[in-house]
């Protein structure tokens, strides 16, 4: 099923047609699930007013048509969004197309810092460890590898913010710029830039030790192969075998794993986001579940499996550039 | 003939007490200027007092759109309203509005503004004030100046006066007429004719409102340049962010409670509860009474008798509190009353009264089991029923917590009943009409929190509810209260176990602050920082 197309777009295509059924599947057992959790919008929002009578409780729960079965609630939505009508964010009285696009230029920022910092460090580490094995190089950055991996994110959040706000005053507390500080242009780049040091950070250790760890496995693994020792025998040096020789074949498993965690770092940023008052997609979703705002926590469902959909597959695509030996069929 | 009732006496007896510390910043020199940075644990997304009653709501409103009638420790003062006055049957109420005072927009502030919130908002999408207003028929405008109330069945003027604070934020009509209300932009760009202009809200972060050079005070006021209203939802960032001076106030308890205790002993900040004498709340032990064991008077008593309140205070609210006596809190004032029934901590007590009421301790050491609901509504109301499990527990009574987040919990008590005991808090607003008798009155849909959802009924009690919300003369009403207030303890189809305030941090650099019973909720013209 080509129909004439270059391979890489035929093999997006086919992509994207067996991702239609499996976003469909992700919505509808996500509204299910949403809807099994007790209590809907209304109650979250008179909680937050601190109590309503019944009448004006009832008139919001027919004005957000949550007075209807799920079952057409469930089929209402699907219809919507068959047009790619996000609906309207009853907490945020706003279309939740418009909620998320506020949200996500924060969250993308942040993984995008956070899995770049992972990354080039992990297999830079890893690299150095692997080149390095069981010297007090390698032990140290082996050990400092798994104490990241053992500190969860939260902990590691509130550690930063104790040091290097409370304490030192480096750096600001939370958000993602100095409210009322009016910067613009390069000033404005360095304010945004200083606000999420600390938020990378958080968010990139966990990720960098599994980078590091798997990329030192894995060239300690290819370092041994014939072809290094053949490549090593026609005279090539340390540091060529190890960049084009080495490397780029212990690479293939981590890039693998790039594109696996695009996922969970989404899900990290959950928490790092809540605790730095960041406002983005993560602290939308948490704050949405809290709310029961059904529409927007849909959104973000909708909108994350499209971009998780779209990494796998330049993951896919990347792998092929990678290793001759894959094809894109 | 008129009645006339401003001023209106001290409503808060409590506040009285606390009102002197109040002018003691004003004798310092006022430097004006600067940027006050408030915390905020939570976005309220709406910033229309006039469609959501809510303290979140007004915390950021209250700079901006103001009430008819605020509330100071003198009594009530008159802010958009300069006199008010009822007639002799209680069916109209009559207002003069202050001249001269201009919407932010530029558009005057006239009776027509009253007259459509009232009727479009107040009567029929205001929480709370829906129920309050149900028998308004109509609002004239016999001069742009001048707004007659006209009512049904009767209104106690004392009733409307007390609620104005919270339920009387007029909108511009010229903004909402002929719109969408609850979709209309200004209900998160909200217009006022506060001392603060709204600038902008960034959902998820902040809220920033600017000085208002117009307003009617006079040119001097507001002090401030500029607010800031930022959204820290962890109360660890929270902390750190006062702390290291990126905010400047925390208030409604924003922190927890070990960071406010710490940082009561830190120089920079004054912590306390004043200012919060309008905004107490009571923590509860709520009954099902459908349950037989707990539809007993004697086990409900053995089980009051079996929690220790002051040792909760101490501990849990660190001493910020004081015990409950009833359905209305001491903030009531003329119609509190603690001429009423109390329950001394006493187990050995206890336990006698629940082998007598026929539950003995069985072969497992207990004598019945409870499955509870404790409200997810901070720090302090899960450590009350972590205290209160271990409490029965003590008496023989095995409590099962069943943990929920705030939709879970208001769905599981007050919409299905499912549940044997809950605990929660409830706030108090200025007259036991407007939001507190719901809480013993039958008949209460299901589905309306923080209303008697819990299967209980008195025709004596129902009686004198309905009569007090009616009842003109403020002495007779006061004694109607203090009836049910007694019959409260006695009767305790609810145990209202601790009274509290909300507690504030604050940095010193704040000055005026909390000097009014609703300060958090008021208009804070005269707040300045010393910088």
């Amino acid at each position: 099923m080509s129909f004439g197309l270059p391979p890489v777009f035929a093999y997006a295509l086919r992509r994207l047609l067996q991702a239609v059924p499996v976003i469909i599947l992700i919505m509808v057992a996500t509204f299910l699930l949403l809807k099994l959790a007790p209590g809907d919008t209304v109650d979250a929002l008179v909680g937050d007013m601190g109590g309503a009578d019944a009448a004006y409780i009832a008139r919001m729960r027919a004005e957000y048509g949550l007075d209807q079965p799920v079952w057409v609630q469930l089929w209402r939505y699907m219809a919507k969004l068959a047009t790619f009508d996000l609906g309207w964010s009853f907490v945020y009285e706003q279309p939740v197309s418009v909620v998320l696009m506020d949200r996500l230029g924060t969250t993308l920022m942040l993984m995008a810092a956070s899995l770049s910092l992972a990354f080039t460090l992990g297999i830079a580490l890893g690299a150095i460890a692997a080149r390095k094995a069981y010297s007090l190089t390698d032990n140290l950055i082996s050990t400092l590898g798994l104490v990241f991996y053992a500190t969860p994110s939260f902990f590691l959040s509130l550690l930063f913010i104790y040091l290097f706000s409370v304490k030192l005053g480096w750096l600001p507390v939370g958000g993602i710029k100095t409210i009322a500080g009016f910067y613009t242009g390069w000033d404005h780049v360095v304010d945004v830039a200083l606000h999420l040091i600390m938020p990378t950070a958080a968010l990139s250790l966990i990720y960098l030790s599994f980078y590091m760890r798997l990329m030192r496995a894995t060239v300690l693994e290819v370092a041994d192969l014939d072809f290094v020792r053949t490549a090593r025998a026609k005279g090539a040096g340390e540091f060529r075998l190890m960049i084009h020789h080495i490397m780029r074949n212990a690479l293939l498993p981590v890039i693998t794993l790039l594109g696996l965690q695009f996922s969970t770092v989404l899900g990290g940023s959950v928490v790092v986001e809540t605790i730095f008052t960041l406002p983005g997609l993560g602290q939308l979703a948490s704050q949405s579940v809290v709310q029961r705002d059904m529409n927007t926590l849909m959104g973000i469902i909708f909108l994350c499996s499209i971009i998780v959909v779209v990494v796998n597959f330049l993951t896919d695509v990347l792998y092929a550039r990678l290793d001759s030996r894959i094809e894109l069929a | 003939m008129k009645r006339h009732l401003r001023p209106l006496g001290l409503a808060l007896a409590a506040a009285g007490a606390l009102a002197a510390p109040a002018v003691k910043a004003q004798t310092e020199e006022v430097k004006k200027g600067g940027t006050a940075i408030i915390q905020m644990k939570g976005e309220q997304r709406i910033l229309n007092p006039a469609l959501r009653a809510s303290t979140g709501v007004y915390y950021i409103t209250g700079k901006i759109i103001e009430p008819l009638i605020d509330l100071s420790y003198d009594g009530y003062v008159p802010v958009l309203a300069t006199e008010w006055s009822s007639s002799e049957d209680g069916l109209h109420i009559t207002l003069k509005l202050r001249e001269g005072v201009n919407w932010h927009d530029g558009e005057p502030f006239t009776c027509d503004d009253v007259s459509f919130t009232a009727m479009n908002m107040w009567k029929e999408l205001l929480n709370y004030s829906s129920s309050l207003q149900a028998a308004l028929e109509s609002v004239d405008c016999p001069d742009p100046h001048t707004a007659v109330f006209n009512y049904s069945k009767p209104m106690p003027l004392q009733l409307f006066v007390a609620a104005m604070p919270d339920l009387g934020h007029p909108v511009p009509k010229h903004l909402y007429e002929g719109t969408d209300i609850m979709q209309n932009p200004h209900n998160t760009a909200p217009v006022g004719t506060g001392p603060f202009k709204f600038v902008e809200y960034e959902r998820g972060q902040y809220v920033i409102a600017e000085r208002n050079d117009d307003y009617w005070r006079g040119e001097e006021y507001p002090y401030l340049d500029r607010i800031v209203w930022r959204f820290i939802e962890d109360p660890s960032a929270a902390a750190a962010a006062i702390e290291a001076g990126e905010t400047m106030e925390s208030g409604f308890i924003g922190i927890s409670l070990a960071d406010i205790s710490r940082l009561s002993e830190d120089d920079r900040f004054d912590v306390g509860t004043k200012g919060y004498e309008n905004n107490v709340a009571h923590s509860t032990i709520e009954f099902n009474h459908r349950n037989p064991i707990l539809a007993d008077l004697k086990v409900r008593q053995a089980m009051y008798h079996g929690l220790d309140i002051d040792y909760a205070i101490e501990t849990i609210m660190r001493g910020f509190a004081k015990p409950g006596r009833g359905l209305i809190p001491s903030a009531g004032g003329v119609n509190y009353t603690d001429d009423v029934t109390t329950y001394d901590y006493d187990p050995e007590l206890a336990k006698k009264m629940l082998d007598e009421a026929g539950y003995p301790v069985k072969d497992d050491g207990f004598r019945f089991k409870l499955r509870h609901r404790p409200a997810p509504w901070g720090e302090y109301t899960q450590l009350w029923s972590e205290y209160y499990k271990q409490a029965m527990a003590e008496i023989g009574i095995d409590v099962e917590l069943l943990q929920n987040d705030a939709p879970g919990f208001l769905t599981g008590v007050y919409r299905d009943h499912d549940f044997d005991t809950a605990n929660g808090w409830h706030q108090f607003r200025s007259d036991p009409a407007v939001s507190t008798t719901v809480w013993l009155r039958s008949g209460q849909p299901a589905g309306s929190p923080w209303t008697n959802q819990f299967g209980w009924q008195d025709d004596e009690v129902d009686q004198l509810i309905d009569d007090a919300a009616s009842e003109l003369d403020p002495a007779k009403r006061a004694e109607m209260y203090h009836e049910l207030q007694k019959q409260s303890m006695d009767k305790l189809p609810v145990i209202f176990a601790i009274e509290h305030p909300f507690i504030s941090v604050t940095s010193k650099k704040l000055k005026n602050h909390h000097n009014t019973p609703r300060w958090n909720s008021s208009s804070w013209y005269d707040l300045w920082i010393d910088q």
